[in-house]
């Protein structure tokens, strides 16, 4: 009992960190159809940033400049390899996303020397708590309401607000929004802040659970959680965090069989029958081909 | 035009971005500076005889981290004794270096970089299958290739020119599966490694074959690649009621496993393999109540002297420093690095020559006395060791000498 | 490299991809005919050349089996290498000399399977000299045909939920795929067959294929030649298959799917062909990847296997056939050798250090370069032109000119 408790907290709460990172993949997706590979390597420097600040500047500073830091890194990487990519095929803004995230992990390798790096401590949420028989870190019981609360916040202005009535107009149809007046370059860069923010956010999360960093390792949360959000249904922001929550359950049960070897596996199985049986995820929306 | 000018400037501003935080961060934080690069290669040569050794090790990828303090045992070496005697002249030796990346598909390419630069004998790598990988091109060159501390028995097994200074798995394994039944009365054991890592899984394999035979159980779990929760599996051993936690594995998941079994609350000790001798994972259970025991080729205090010099070294390079995690503790493959090294010179100085083939043929009858014992081969190429030391954290940032186990 | 125009345009690649390999041979063993010590060092059998020349011809194949599916058919699939896998195992798994099978498999006691092509034909041929070679070829050979057929067939399991997907979503399927058959190829409880985490080695490699006299000195290097020769035959292979009418068929799905249902192409099935015939040729440059590395472990065959080869494509140009082959050797040389000398500090004179040079480096400046090309040379080196379009135009303005 409490072995099980034990691994729906952690499913749970590692589900609320891949829900972070999944939101900037499904937001992205929904408005410009792309495949973000360099978000896991985003939310990665999200964790490398917060180790180079809080080192020397303290953490009621160094924490808001990693958000602003990572914001400037997604905003950048947007303007440089994905903008001037906007009328050319699919696929060569997906290389071009496979591009940046190669240059990404070179050059945190080449910076930290490959060396794992430790993040911070930050004090309470890094502290022990004991639930029900288990002990674990304050961190891992916050993660789901914080993500809860900022995805709260984040439909709220989605709905309400003339950004998102344009977020939402891009995603429906790029050209007429355009036609329609929409500043297309502003509302996709929107978009990518609002991702990185929240990946930043996540690498707060994440790291302080997980303190070693190596330039790879944003690649597995970040495969993971793109996995949620096409599970959820890709373009979807609810979609995408109950996505979230599935694969962190899952990953965690298939992790406490003696399977383990399969827990990735898993998670891709899990993809490909629902994309084999419901396509569009469990919340994605039916699009139908214009001839 | 335009379009190129914006473009270039706003990548270089990423880089001066990410280029920035790495740069502009004082060293306060102890080891998160600017990574470690490998010190210069030698002291190029004015005009004397130089001979070529060859290292053979990773700057990147998963291994880096060991590779870099391996390195570093033969370049303090080099700096000690830059030269050799062959046939009444003094020769030069010069380090090469070049990058394996920790993939046994980048192995072939940095080790016909090396052969192409005409080194005479090669030093390294740090991780087996690389070196497995890398075999080969050696071979064909007729170059000897001498193991550091790769434990994996493939290596040497089945060719002539591979050698190596260190123990084996199969040791290894049976040192630590011996240890945990004597010193905790360990009945069950929960071994986790990582998923398709032939380090890993070797040795639990042989762990799991001396507990198993002595009437323990083993609990095996692997773990996927770039992982970094690990609250399951360790919430599983304590489930599961495991004494020891036997955990082989690379640096970078040894920190993790560490700091998490921490905030769990684990109380059963963990039993690591060489890798686990490095100060990254030492700075993880500093402070913590974790019991961690690692079995390891060479323990600090056991030559006074290489441990002075070392440290006067890596303190007075700031380089080195990086290389060796941003403090002075001395790691156990760099004793193993700093004796390659001189295990190299013997055999050029056996050879008479600076002729490849001569110095493969010289080295096994090679037999010489390092700081992290004595050293000779075997007919496989293997070196004869019967000791390995086990120590534990005592987590304030060193190591204490638990005992020294030979072969039973 | 080679395209058929028509009947004279099907000579001059022939004719060109012989001279290639006669050029490879001749390389390759220029060292022996010179006078010792006049060899450059470049030219040295285990000069780092060889080395960038093989691991291109055998990229040069993965590459071209990809563009084949995600250039000429507009499939996105990302499973090359899962596929590529599958077949080094399957290489790997029927090379291996049964006499060294308990070495290589020590932690499983043994494999379970007792048997390699090689031994099977040293027992019709022999096993020493010129019965021993021709027993090693074969064998090579017919274990390599079968990586490919494995490959296959397991593409076609995958195509049957997998074909219905479009573009994005097959793309994650595969690479979904790509990381089950990963991981069990790891699977401990497989080890008796794949050998679990261990790698598997002890096969005939490139290397085996030099022919040394009796006192075991090398008379002939063929180590590089075997790679080009194996991927000169495939690729020929594939460009006729696009030069066929199932060809056609490939490019008229990637210009519009719905168009080319309404011509009376049957999508499923050729689409099926595409997906199965690159993962039979993905198969066998995994084979001779495993030879190229001198073992087979799973570990190796990682989703950045796949972009890498995929990045390959992109800068040789998407449905270019000679560009994937030229940007294949330029980015494997690029990585691995012209750009090492990045990795290494250089100390001036001066006595102060060159900035930036250290470990790592040359990745940065190789993924920067590859940023470049992707941003600003958008077709790639080749556009979706082939090399022999450009031979091709010359002659004609030339004749044109003449009347």
């Amino acid at each position: 009992m409490e072995f099980a408790i034990s691994i729906l907290i952690s499913g749970i709460s590692v589900g609320g960190q891949y829900a972070l990172i999944a939101i900037g993949y499904t937001m992205v997706y929904g408005i410009l159809r792309l495949i973000n590979f360099a978000h896991g390597d985003v939310f990665m420097v999200g964790g490398l940033l917060g180790i180079y600040l809080t080192a020397s500047l303290p953490l009621y500073l160094s924490l808001p400049l990693v958000l602003v830091l990572t914001v400037a890194l997604g905003f950048c990487i947007e303007r440089v390899a994905y903008k001037p990519l906007r009328s050319a095929p699919r696929m060569s803004v997906m290389i071009s996303a496979i591009g940046v995230s190669y240059l990404i992990q070179n050059t945190a390798t080449y910076i930290t020397g490959g060396q794992p790096m430790t993040y911070p401590v930050i004090p309470f949420l890094s502290d022990t708590v004991k639930i029900a028989g288990t002990s674990t870190k304050w961190v891992t019981i916050l993660t789901p309401f914080l993500v809860l609360a900022l995805v709260l916040a984040l439909t709220q202005l989605i709905q309400h607000t003339k950004v998102g009535m344009a977020m939402r107009a891009v995603a429906k149809d790029f050209e007429t929004s355009q036609l329609m007046g929409i500043k297309i370059n502003s509302v996709i860069s929107v978009t990518f802040v609002i991702g990185s923010a929240l990946a930043a956010v996540g690498s707060m999360l994440y790291f302080t659970n997980f303190q070693a960093i190596t330039p790879t390792a944003g690649a597995l949360p970040g495969l993971r959680a793109f996995v949620a959000a096409v599970v959820g249904g890709i373009g979807s922001i609810p979609g995408a965090v109950v996505g979230a929550f599935i694969i962190g359950i899952c990953e965690n049960v298939i992790k406490s069989t003696e399977f383990t070897v399969f827990s990735d596996a898993g998670t891709f199985a899990l993809l490909i029958l629902i994309l084999v049986v419901k396509p569009t995820g469990l919340f994605g929306e039916k699009v139908t081909d214009k001839v | 035009m335009k379009k190129f000018l914006a473009g270039a400037l706003s990548a270089a501003l990423m880089l001066s971005l990410l280029a920035g935080c790495g740069g502009g961060t004082p060293a306060a934080s102890g080891g998160t500076t600017s990574g470690g690069a490998a010190a210069p290669s030698g002291t190029p040569a004015s005009g004397d005889k130089v001979i070529k050794v060859g290292v053979f090790e990773p700057a990147s990828g998963d291994s880096a981290s060991g590779g870099k303090k391996e390195t570093l045992g033969m370049q303090f070496a080099n700096a000690e004794t830059p030269t050799v005697e062959v046939g009444g002249e003094t020769y030069t030796v010069q380090l090469v270096l070049s990058d394996n990346g920790s993939t046994t598909d980048k192995a072939p390419s940095a080790a016909a970089d090396l052969v192409s630069q005409n080194v005479a004998i090669v030093l390294g790598s740090y991780g087996s299958g690389v070196s497995m990988a890398a075999s080969d091109t050696f071979k064909e060159a007729g170059i000897a290739a001498m193991g550091v501390t790769c434990t994996n028995p493939n290596v040497t097994a089945g060719n002539d020119h591979y050698f190596r200074i260190c123990f084996l798995d199969n040791f290894q394994a049976q040192v630590l599966a011996n240890f945990a039944m004597e010193k905790f009365q360990a009945k069950t054991a929960y071994c986790l490694g990582e998923t398709g890592n032939e380090y890993d899984q070797g040795l639990i394999a042989f762990f799991e074959q001396v507990f198993t035979a002595n009437g323990g159980k083993v609990i095996k779990d692997s773990f996927p690649t770039n992982n970094s929760d690990f609250n399951s599996y360790l919430n599983k051993a304590k489930a599961e009621g495991a004494d020891v936690i036997f955990t082989p594995v690379s640096i970078a998941y040894a920190t993790q496993i560490i700091t998490q079994a921490q905030s769990l609350g684990i109380t059963a000790p963990f039993l690591g393999s060489d890798t686990l001798d490095d100060n990254m994972v030492l700075e993880a259970a500093n402070g913590t109540d974790i019991q961690l025991y690692v079995s390891t080729f060479y323990q600090e205090g056991g030559a006074p002297t290489f441990d002075q010099g070392i440290k006067d070294y890596i303190n007075s390079n700031a380089s080195a420093k990086d290389a060796n995690g941003g403090n002075d503790t001395i790691a156990a493959v760099t004793a193993m690095g700093y004796d390659a090294y001189y295990v190299a010179l013997e055999a050029i100085k056996a050879a008479g020559s600076a002729d490849p083939a001569a110095i493969k043929a010289a080295l096994p009858g090679v037999t010489y006395t390092g700081v992290s014992g004595a050293i000779a081969f075997d007919d496989i190429g293997d070196a004869i060791r019967d000791t390995a030391y086990i120590k534990h954290s005592t987590n304030t940032n060193a190591w204490e000498l638990e005992t020294v186990q030979k072969a039973s | 490299m080679i395209q058929e125009k028509n009947k004279k345009g099907a000579l001059i690649p022939l004719v060109a991809a012989i001279v290639l390999l006669l050029a490879v041979i001749l390389l390759e063993n220029i060292s022996t005919f010179l006078p010792q010590g006049s060899v450059p060092s470049v030219l040295m059998p285990t000069s780092q050349l060889f080395s960038v020349l093989k691991k291109g011809a055998v990229y040069s194949l993965a590459a071209v089996s990809m563009n084949l599916l995600n250039g000429f058919t507009g499939l996105f699939s990302l499973g090359q290498a899962g596929f590529m896998l599958l077949g080094a195992y399957t290489y790997a798994i029927l090379s291996v000399p049964v006499a060294d099978r308990a070495a290589v498999y020590y932690l499983y006691g043994g494999s379970a399977v007792n048997f390699s092509f090689q031994d099977l034909f040293g027992s019709i041929f022999g096993t020493e000299g010129l019965g021993g070679a021709v027993s090693m070829g074969l064998g090579v050979a017919v274990a390599m045909l079968l990586a490919g057929c494995v490959a296959a067939v397991f593409a076609y399991f995958i195509g049957l939920p997998v074909l219905r997907l479009k573009s994005d979503y097959l793309a994650i399927a595969t690479l979904g795929f790509a990381e089950i058959i990963k991981a069990v190829f790891q699977w401990q409880a497989l080890g008796p067959v794949t050998n679990g985490a261990n790698m598997i080695k002890s096969f005939p490699t490139f290397s085996s294929f030099n022919i040394s006299d009796a006192s075991g000195n090398v008379i002939l290097r063929l180590a590089t030649f075997f790679p080009f020769l194996v991927s000169i035959l495939c690729i020929a292979v594939i460009c006729m298959l696009i030069n066929s009418s199932y060809g056609r068929a490939f490019k008229a799905i990637r210009e519009d799917e719905i168009a080319a249902e309404a011509m009376g192409i049957d999508l499923a099935k050729h689409k099926m062909l595409s997906f199965c015939t690159s993962a039979f040729f993905a198969g066998v440059s995994g084979a001779l990847f495993a030879m190229f590395v001198n073992n087979a472990q799973a570990k190796v065959y990682t989703t950045t296997m796949t972009y890498e080869i995929l990045l390959i494509v992109v800068i040789g140009g998407i449905g270019s056939i000679s560009g994937s082959c030229i940007a294949t050797f330029l980015y494997v040389a690029c990585s691995e050798w012209w750009l090492r000398f990045l990795d290494n500090e250089v100390i001036l004179s001066s006595g102060a250090k060159l900035p930036f040079l250290r470990a790592g480096f040359r990745m940065v400046v190789f993924s920067v370069v590859i940023m470049i090309v992707v941003l600003f040379f958008r077709k790639g080196i080749m556009g979706d032109r082939e090399i022999t379009d450009l031979f091709q135009k010359r002659p004609r303005a030339g004749k044109e000119a003449a009347k």
